[in-house]
């Protein structure tokens, strides 16, 4: 397995969706303007177009999550796709099933797509590896990982208030050690030919290698690091970091690296300010930002859902629909 | 008689290959004589020596059985995984006539008896001889010391702590103090326990880029300062299993040069692979210790060229196949190594790095001096064990041609070179691979 990129098909095409890493320029900005199309789809009388007419896809959630299974589900089912929604949480492992059991069970129900969400890095790989030949699997969030279709909704926002990522100088503050949504946020980045990518915690919560590993600039002062940046993206602080003894206490973490009003005014006068959600209000940022003029966190939300369904119907596409655009206007120019 | 050997001759001849005795630097092309199972002469036969068989042997390599210093048989307690046969019998196929196993079995070897049990198992199959490791502590539990001399008694030569660290510095001391009473040597897996606690990979670039939880080079050079330290303090004579790191190799070159009593090996993947391997989470690449940098790999190389590093091992862990079909972190970590061995050694030959005699030394006389046995080289009136080889043959290594019941492996598909002929333990031949026509 090897060499080749595992998620494309023999013909270079997307099949799975499991990490930005490897992934080329036109391909991502190919993703981005195809989501652009679906877009105008929530403005239209009938929410739904029939690109994915007849395929089932299957949300195989191993890790509880709300609003990321919603908006794939919301996406599915506007591609015109039936959808099947499994919370396996561990009950199925705890009964004897192993993951490849309840992976051939649903292929035997002739599931089309998987969407993969699980704790353990390199699960949705795993499963991609082991799938039937005509099914695709997406990375809903793989452990610390990648949560690339996230990547992806976080640059489609960053380019609708920046009209282009090249150039742009990005900070991305908090627990860059654990977080699979800060890997493919920076992939993307690289990729997509921004200027400086800065990564910025204390030095337990960013990896020793993570500037070469990653291509990024690492900084331990939160001023200086979103000093004349574009785009702030705060992750979200899980508690666990203080019990696992990667911090003393929330308060000091807010005290170092919270974002405020205050502090914002280093960055460049139109910064936009950006968190994956759900917001730990005082504790990765005031009330104040998060609710702010800057800040463009529930913009985040509706465009995932354009960006599931661009990489589900690009997916599914490469191999039954190869060549079809999408059935709205495109409204990119 | 055993599984392994039907009626055999007690009187052969094997004739005209190039003889490689590492222990001694002979290295030309002769004959050798074999009688009642011993080593009877090398050149000419005495003159009333009467072969029942010549073996024509030109063109081939007769070089002393392997030797083994880490290889789990997986048997008592995980038979699902391999048995003491069915890996004895790999090994024979491999060229291995002696291989050391962990105490790691179900239930742990802290007993004579299951020390016993061990090696009458292998004894019945008859394929390999297995030298069973006794556990340092009780229940591998890293608590209370082992009844150390009753398992020297029943035919452990050395201690081992398998790959579980002794958390407690001071069950440490105690447990080399007291083995250093019987003479005993301890292998330790130099790794400590909280540093390398809920690891995976190298933390380096690809846990990084992978999101994995790594393993520090720290937790291997934590656990060898410390366990330097406590060897310079008893005089007990320690053995470092399995490095992996650079900085490791530093540490042992210097505390060898101080004069403490410690030798090491590697796993002969270290000396191949890196991290990179794991980059698509390719779970036969999951190994422990990880597989560090491309310098790390450099660095031990240039140990085993050296000979601070003086043996090469397989570190042989069989799974069943459903052990690793999982995500990356659920994989059992472990790869099946016994058939790998002797190419990879060959092919450091190959690369430049030994000489052929010095490259086989880490994989006989050498592993045999680590674990106090006599064997490991070719000596007249010793026990005949033997690797007959064709150096020339190259394969491509198929789990399906596996012997193992293991078939995890990061080489699969890889060219491998050096086909193991005949296999000889005391005189017996306990495997024989027929040529191949072209």
């Amino acid at each position: 397995m090897t060499g080749a990129n595992p998620q494309l098909n023999a013909q270079g095409q997307l099949r799975h969706f499991l990490t930005l890493d490897g992934l080329d320029r036109a391909q991502l900005t190919g993703i981005l303007d195809h989501a652009e199309g679906f877009l105008s789809v929530a403005r239209q009388p009938v929410k739904k177009v029939p690109l994915c007419r007849g395929k089932i896809i299957a949300n195989l959630f191993f890790e509880n999550s709300t609003r990321t299974r919603t908006t794939f589900e919301l996406a599915a089912k506007r591609l015109s796709a039936d959808v099947l929604n499994l919370n396996i949480s561990t009950s199925a492992t705890a009964k004897g099933e192993t993951l490849l059991d309840t992976l051939r069970n649903l292929e035997a129900m002739h599931v089309d797509m998987f969407v993969v969400r699980h704790s353990d890095s390199g699960a949705a790989h795993f499963i991609a590896r082991h799938a039937a030949p005509h099914v695709s699997v997406i990375n809903a969030g793989d452990g610390c990982h990648a949560h690339p279709t996230q990547g992806m909704l976080d640059m489609f926002t960053i380019r609708q208030h920046k009209g282009d990522i090249a150039g742009l100088k990005v900070a991305i503050v908090g627990d860059i050690l654990h977080s699979r949504v800060a890997r493919s946020q920076i992939n993307a980045l690289n990729i997509l030919g921004a200027a400086e990518v800065r990564v910025i915690a204390p030095r337990t919560l960013i990896p020793a290698a993570a500037g070469e590993a990653l291509g990024v600039q690492v900084f331990h002062d939160l001023r200086a690091g979103i000093a004349d940046c574009d785009v702030i993206i705060m992750l979200r602080l899980q508690h666990e970091r203080m019990t696992g003894g990667f911090l003393p206490s929330e308060h000091e973490y807010f005290f170092l690296f919270g974002l405020t009003e205050k502090r914002l005014a280093s960055a460049k006068p139109d910064a936009i300010v950006m968190h994956p959600g759900p917001i730990n209000r005082g504790v990765e940022m005031d009330s104040e930002v998060a609710d702010g003029p800057r800040s463009v966190i529930l913009e985040q939300v509706s465009n995932g859902l354009a960006i599931r369904m661009a990489v589900m119907s690009t997916c599914l596409g490469s191999h039954n629909l190869s060549g079809q655009a999408p059935a709205t206007e495109a409204a990119h120019d | 008689m055993t599984d392994a050997t039907a009626v055999h001759p007690t009187h052969l001849s094997i004739l005209g290959a190039r003889l490689i005795d590492p222990a001694s630097g002979f290295d030309q092309i002769s004959d050798l004589h074999l009688a009642d199972g011993k080593l009877l002469a090398v050149g000419a036969p005495p003159a009333d020596f009467h072969p029942e068989q010549r073996i024509e042997a030109s063109g081939l390599l007769a070089i002393p059985g392997l030797v083994d210093l880490c290889a789990r048989l997986r048997q008592p307690g995980l038979e699902q995984k391999a048995t003491i046969r069915s890996e004895t019998r790999a090994a024979a196929a491999a060229g291995i006539t002696t291989l050391c196993c962990p105490p790691d079995t179900q239930p742990v070897v802290d007993t004579p008896a299951v020390a016993q049990l061990i090696r009458q198992t292998a004894e019945a199959a008859g394929f390999a001889r297995v030298l069973p490791a006794g556990s340092l502590t009780q229940q591998l539990a890293g608590e209370q010391i082992s009844e150390m001399a009753a398992l020297q008694r029943a035919g452990c030569p050395v201690l081992s702590h398998a790959d579980r660290p002794i958390a407690s510095a001071r069950v440490q001391r105690r447990a080399l103090e007291y083995a250093a009473t019987f003479g005993l040597t301890c292998f330790l897996h130099p790794a400590n326990a909280s540093l390398a606690e809920g690891g995976l990979v190298h933390e380096g670039r690809l846990s990084t880029r992978l999101g994995l939880p790594g393993i520090p080079e720290a937790a291997e050079t934590v656990a060898v300062a410390r366990d330097l330290a406590l060897a310079e303090q008893t005089g007990a004579r320690i053995h470092f299993r399995g490095l992996s790191s650079a900085r490791a190799t530093e540490m042992l070159a210097e505390a060898r040069a101080r004069g403490i009593q410690v030798t090491a090996d590697v796993s002969a993947h270290q000396l191949f692979l890196t991290e990179e391997a794991i980059a698509t989470f390719d779970a036969n690449a999951l190994v422990r210790p990880p597989l560090r940098t491309e310098t790390d790999r450099q660095a031990l190389r240039a140990a085993v060229a050296a000979g601070v590093i003086s043996a090469i091992c397989s570190d042989h862990q069989p799974h069943e196949a459903d052990a690793k079909l999982a995500p990356f972190p659920q994989a059992a970590p472990g790869i099946s190594t016994l058939e790998t061995l002797l190419p990879l050694t060959l092919r450091l030959t190959d690369e430049g790095l030994l000489p052929l005699p010095a490259a086989l030394a880490c994989v006989t006389c050498h592993a045999a001096d680590i674990l106090g046995w006599p064997g490991g080289r070719l000596q007249l009136g010793a026990p005949a064990d033997l690797c007959l080889l064709d150096p020339n043959v190259i394969t491509t290594l198929d789990a399906e041609q596996m012997l193992s019941q293991g078939k995890h492996s990061p080489f699969l598909g890889q060219p491998m070179r050096g086909q193991v002929r005949q296999t000889f333990l005391g005189g017996c031949l306990v495997f024989d691979r027929k040529p191949q026509t072209p």
